[in-house]
């Protein structure tokens, strides 16, 4: 009589791009194959350990032994290095919770993420969910307030505005409905906190999303996932469906009460819809122009009704800031950014995932440290921290401490906590064209610093680059920055700029005129 | 590997959405998934049900780069062209698949096969450079792994 081993193969879209899928396949047919025994495969989401996956755990004895990277045609070897029964082996990495790059970490927002199926309704509440929102209705709408407030919460999506600010805006207002929409649209590169959260533990963003509409008084949320995201659209949708079932969206909302409903929308390829009134735009079925502001959306929102948005990984924070208390979340972090950031070390890095931390460790710690520097073995020349709207950092300013003000003072943005890195073979003209390249190609066209002066930089780059009437060119780019950064109706056409006089200024070198004109 | 456009189908699909403006985006990718692309004719249903201009439409569907208005190839490849990837030689990858599959990225092969296209992160940064094909992504992608991949989707 054999007794059940469980096997944790993640089902997440990284792990899954490296093969998990197969490898599920082949251990769940090893283990019928050799041993008849009792296997039960759980299919998790990612601990983070992206450059690990897919990991392999095996739960023995209260202790869960890691594998990794595995790769299908790995099995046969684990499983005959006595892998069902926490063996040892070559790609052995020992207690996965002692791994040290997650060991090293402070998980609050992605706690549970990792660990158990995410679908499973019974993991979820015995790892703690759904306390938050019992407990929200034991406080009542304006105690809950006053523990987003006292947190210090801030948008994880980039901006970083009070979230508590903006909830009481909304519960102030009057109105007929408010709605609640979540933007899951993580459009720039280097990002993907937002994913691994939907895919992980889609029922925290599900009582996060409750939390906010109990606490402003709306009843219907809307989540707009980014079509790139199929995987999340699949696990996030069933956790919907699971959630209705068992009456934690409807009508009164577990005998509270409440109602609340959530409705998942796609995007459609379109990186501005990332931004909030361009996202509303795209909710109500319309192209992505994005909206003058004032009246904020959070008076004048979805179908012109108060409404809160905030990313995922915002809404998915405030489930345990209500559990445990705002003041908990606040003692994390550093000067006026509390809490804890879901960095996502991303591009040439050795070791590329998610490290949730305090807000307040330097850009090199994270870089090196978790990182282990670039994939490639050479030198860190540039990292684009905060998407494509964000500067390149040389070497000298990576000792900044990454948190929203210091940040900013050294010319940076913290964004959404992405951190591209890139080695020494990285052409910063080309990379400073690109910013310009892409926003021509993004831009929604409402504005025209955006829209015209995105296409205008991109030649004007090219001229330089052609050295032709160099030295007027290079005005001309700073003066069509300048019209972008004061002009522009948005971000997108406001930050294009950043990334492009970050490269001038960091990498002078590589504006240099070159042979044959633009590479 | 066109499918014939459905009336009726189409019909279900708006009605699948309530048959209201508000759901167009989402109406449109119903189409998308069984047609592949954004007809003539699907434009001209979609505003007379919806109770929408043709022109009203149309700037929905021209707006969002996932609408395309020509069929899509058996095989769709998208490779991303964001930072974390370029980082990680995307630029060169997409060199390579263009040149092996003798198509510009947004191209769609004459015998309709195989369509590329650039896509702007996949979420999957961490393990870059990344390539979706058919829906399904894939990490660290070199000009090795990309011939493998196209060859099994040959098999299938």
């Amino acid at each position: 009589m054999s007794r059940s081993v469980r096997v944790f193969v993640p089902r997440e879209t990284a792990a899954v791009s490296l093969g998990a899928d197969e490898v599920a396949v082949a251990l769940e047919s090893a283990a019928q194959r050799n041993h008849g025994m009792a296997v039960e495969l759980v299919r998790n989401g990612s601990r983070g350990l992206s450059w690990l996956e897919p990991l392999v755990e095996v739960e023995t004895g209260g202790t869960r032994t890691a594998y990794g990277p595995v790769a299908p045609e790995d099995v046969d070897g684990l499983v005959a290095a006595g892998l069902f029964e926490g063996g040892t082996h070559a790609l052995s990495l020992g207690p996965a919770e002692k791994i040290p790059y997650l060991a090293t970490q402070q998980r609050w927002t992605f706690r549970r993420v990792g660990i158990d199926d995410p679908l499973s309704m019974d993991a979820y509440r015995a790892a703690g969910g759904f306390e938050g929102i019992g407990r929200a209705f034991e406080l009542g709408p304006s105690a809950v307030l006053e523990h987003v407030i006292e947190s210090g919460l801030r948008g994880r999506g980039g901006a970083g505005f009070p979230a508590g600010i903006k909830w009481r805006t909304v519960a102030a207002a009057t109105a007929d409905r408010k709605y609640i929409a979540c933007n899951a649209d993580e459009g720039d590169s280097g990002t993907f906190s937002d994913r691994i959260l939907m895919e992980g533990d889609p029922y925290t963003l599900i009582e996060g999303m409750l939390i906010a509409g109990y606490t402003v008084g709306a009843h219907k949320g809307y989540i707009y996932l980014r079509s790139e995201y199929p995987l999340a659209r699949r696990i996030l949708g069933q956790a919907i469906a699971n959630a209705r079932e068992h009456g934690w969206l409807g009508t009164n909302v577990r005998d509270s009460g409440f109602d609340f409903d959530i409705e998942l929308h796609l995007g459609a390829g379109s990186y501005v819809c990332g931004e909030e009134t361009a996202m509303l735009e795209s909710l109500e079925g319309k192209a992505g122009l994005i909206r003058y502001k004032p009246p904020l959306p959070a008076l004048e929102g979805l179908f012109g009704k108060p409404t809160v948005v905030n990313n995922v990984v915002t809404l998915a924070s405030v489930p345990d800031i209500v559990r445990l208390g705002g003041a908990a979340y606040a003692a994390l972090g550093s000067g006026r950014s509390k809490g804890t950031l879901a960095f996502q070390l991303a591009g040439n890095v050795k070791r590329g995932g998610l490290v949730e931390i305090p807000f307040g460790a330097t850009l090199r710690s994270l870089i090196e440290d978790w990182g282990g520097g670039t994939a490639s073995g050479r030198p860190v020349r540039a990292v684009q921290v905060g998407g494509p709207l964000g500067a390149y950092l040389p070497d000298s300013l990576l000792d900044t401490p990454l948190d929203y003000e210091a940040f900013a003072a050294a010319g940076g943005m913290i964004g959404h906590g992405g951190i591209v890195v890139f080695d020494d073979t990285v052409d910063m003209a080309a990379q400073a064209r690109f910013a310009m390249e892409f926003c021509s190609v993004e831009s929604c066209g409402k504005c025209t610093p955006c829209r015209i002066g995105s296409v205008r930089g991109v030649e004007v780059i090219d001229r330089i680059l052609g050295n032709q009437d160099r030295a007027a060119n290079l005005e001309l780019l700073d003066e069509l920055c300048e019209t972008m950064v004061q002009g522009s109706l948005c971000a997108m056409g406001g930050l294009t700029p950043y990334p492009v006089k970050s490269a001038l200024k960091h990498f002078p070198g590589d504006f240099e005129p070159r042979s044959g004109g633009k590479r | 590997m066109t499918i014939r456009y459905d009336k009726a189908i189409a019909s279900e699909i708006i009605a699948q959405h309530g048959a209201k403006p508000e759901m167009l985006v989402q109406i449109l990718h119903g189409f998308l998934e069984r047609y592949s692309f954004i007809s003539d004719e699907a434009v001209r249903q979609i505003a007379d049900e919806l109770n929408l201009s043709r022109a009203d439409v149309h700037g929905v569907v021209s707006f969002y780069h996932d609408f395309r208005r020509q069929p899509a190839g058996k095989v769709v490849v998208k490779i991303c062209q964001a930072e974390a990837c370029q980082a990680m030689g995307s630029r060169e990858l997409t060199a390579y698949a263009e040149k092996k599959l003798g198509l510009k990225v947004k191209d769609t092969a004459s015998d309709g096969s195989v369509t590329l296209e650039p896509v702007y992160c996949l979420g999957n940064c961490a393990c870059s450079p990344a390539v979706m094909i058919n829906q399904r992504v894939y990490g660290r992608v070199d000009a090795a792994c990309f011939d493998r991949l196209l060859a099994s989707t040959e098999d299938a």
